[in-house]
């Protein structure tokens, strides 16, 4: 383990620029895929139409593609912005499709009664989304968001190729072949620090389920 | 005219027509659920809806605040045709206040966030104003030592009456009562029906679809007797229960009194 403890700064700032990069795509995916789930269940055919498409263009292409389209198809169409933003926008559009789809087996597995005494009250689509059914939906799909999520940490090493800068994955590649350290000792580094990151989600996801699950 | 002027006035018209459901009918595929549906009720009223089971009574009782649409014919409530959709029927419905057979409170909020989430979120009340009256609706459910716990924590009988509590603190026209006693165990079904008997006795404009033939007896205004998507007879519970006129009545009375 040489070269890792040799470079532990690198490493250190290498983990935290992927951890920034996580936390970004973290919260706009969970934003993203909450709003096209109330899309996707609201009366408004228009709307349901929009979430069906987007599912369906980001959950079935290539994660590969859609970083490419960003950072190569986004800035001939006049948009430039830095490759980090890219890689975060790409992999915010993905992770979202499915976090779309987890919110809304979460959003079917809440009982019919509870969309009915909300209406009966008076209280409006958007209203009954916010306060009764996502808040217990979300509370039902933890486990597949968590699995998500979890699978958009792992997918921000294929962001890292595209150029995040900086972050686990680059400094694995600089180690490697710009400063020619084996492989073995690099990576095996890199994949401690995303699995700091990972085991970490997934015990943080235990104790959150445990403290917001719903009894009925 | 505002607003207050006409609460005021219709306030002061008991027994005037509040539910008026003209020629309403409505199919599921073939089924002919709801078959030409006449019925008034007026102000101040306890309208009981009973029948066997698959008669559409519950699916009557939904219509009113739009729970299920008709296909055909017109509900009016105080005389304003209900809407179709969107933020005029969300008005409409914080008007009806509705209590279902399987309580339905939400299970993520606590028995106190049941009661004030309705006059928060719809009427806007403030927080402290809304704490206060569920409090005292809960009270006067007798439930209000339970206010900090959640649904799941309380009883069938307990949870009906914060359901109870929940629709009366909207101050709504009229009460819709879906089987409200059907999921209950025997012993807590009289708590649940003192408490509807409480209301009746307040002068609260209620439907009620039960088989709770004491309750039909004690405190309706009105018997509604339904059978395979119509209304077969309408009489004063006396009435109807000592000398139904319909053989379909007379069959059902029958059998359900006998034991």
């Amino acid at each position: 383990m040489g070269p890792v403890i040799d470079n532990l700064d690198l490493y250190w700032s290498g983990f935290l620029q992927s951890l920034e990069f996580i936390l970004w795509c973290l919260v706009g995916s969970l934003l993203v895929g909450t709003v096209m789930a109330a899309f996707r269940v609201s009366p408004v055919p228009s709307l349901r139409a929009l979430a069906v498409a987007y599912v369906n263009v980001f959950r079935n292409t290539p994660l590969t593609i859609v970083l490419f389209f960003m950072a190569f198809g986004l800035p001939e169409l006049g948009i430039n912005q830095s490759y980090f933003f890219f890689a975060a926008l790409g992999l915010i559009l993905y992770t979202g499709a499915f976090v779309c789809e987890a919110l809304r087996s979460g959003v079917n597995a809440v009982p019919a009664g509870q969309a009915e005494a909300a209406r009966a009250l008076g209280l409006t689509f958007t209203q009954s989304m916010r306060q009764v059914i996502l808040p217990q939906a979300f509370r039902s799909a933890i486990p597949p968001l968590g699995s998500v999520q979890i699978a958009m940490f792992k997918n921000s090493a294929v962001a890292g190729a595209f150029g995040i800068g900086g972050d686990l994955y680059s400094v694995g590649k600089t180690l490697t072949s710009a400063r020619g350290y084996d492989y073995v000792p690099v990576l095996t580094g890199v994949a401690i620090g995303y699995l700091i990151i990972t085991l970490t989600a997934a015990a943080l996801l235990t104790l959150l389920e445990r403290k917001v699950a719903i009894v009925r | 005219m505002t607003a207050e002027a006409t609460a005021a006035e219709t306030a002061a018209r008991p027994g005037e027509p509040l539910v008026v459901l003209d020629h309403v009918d409505k199919h599921f595929g073939s089924l002919h659920v709801l078959q030409d549906i006449e019925l008034t009720v007026n102000r101040g009223e306890v309208v009981v809806v009973i029948g066997p089971s698959g008669s559409g009574k519950s699916t009557l009782c939904r219509t009113i605040n739009r729970l299920e649409t008709i296909d055909d014919g017109s509900i009016t409530l105080d005389g304003e045709p209900l809407p179709a959709e969107g933020k005029a029927l969300a008005r409409l419905r914080a008007e009806v206040g509705m209590v279902f057979q399987s309580f339905n409170l939400f299970a993520h909020k606590t028995i106190l966030e049941n009661v004030t989430l309705g006059p928060t979120k719809v009427r806007g009340m403030k927080k402290a104003e809304a704490d206060k009256l569920a409090k005292e609706l809960l009270d006067r459910v007798g439930v209000g030592h339970q206010a900090d716990k959640y649904p799941a924590q309380l009883s069938g009988g307990q949870q009906q009456r914060v359901a109870i509590a929940r629709a009366l603190a909207m101050q709504p026209k009229v009460m819709l009562f879906d089987e409200p006693t059907s999921a209950l165990d025997p012993e807590m079904i009289k708590e649940v029906l003192d408490v509807m008997v409480d209301l009746a006795k307040q002068g609260m404009t209620m439907v009620v679809v039960t088989h709770e033939m004491g309750f039909a007896r004690t405190a309706a205004d009105r018997v509604v007797f339904m059978a395979d998507g119509a209304i077969v007879e309408e009489n004063t519970p006396e009435e109807f229960f000592t000398n139904p006129q319909s053989a379909r009545a007379q069959d059902f009375l029958g059998k359900i009194l006998k034991h």
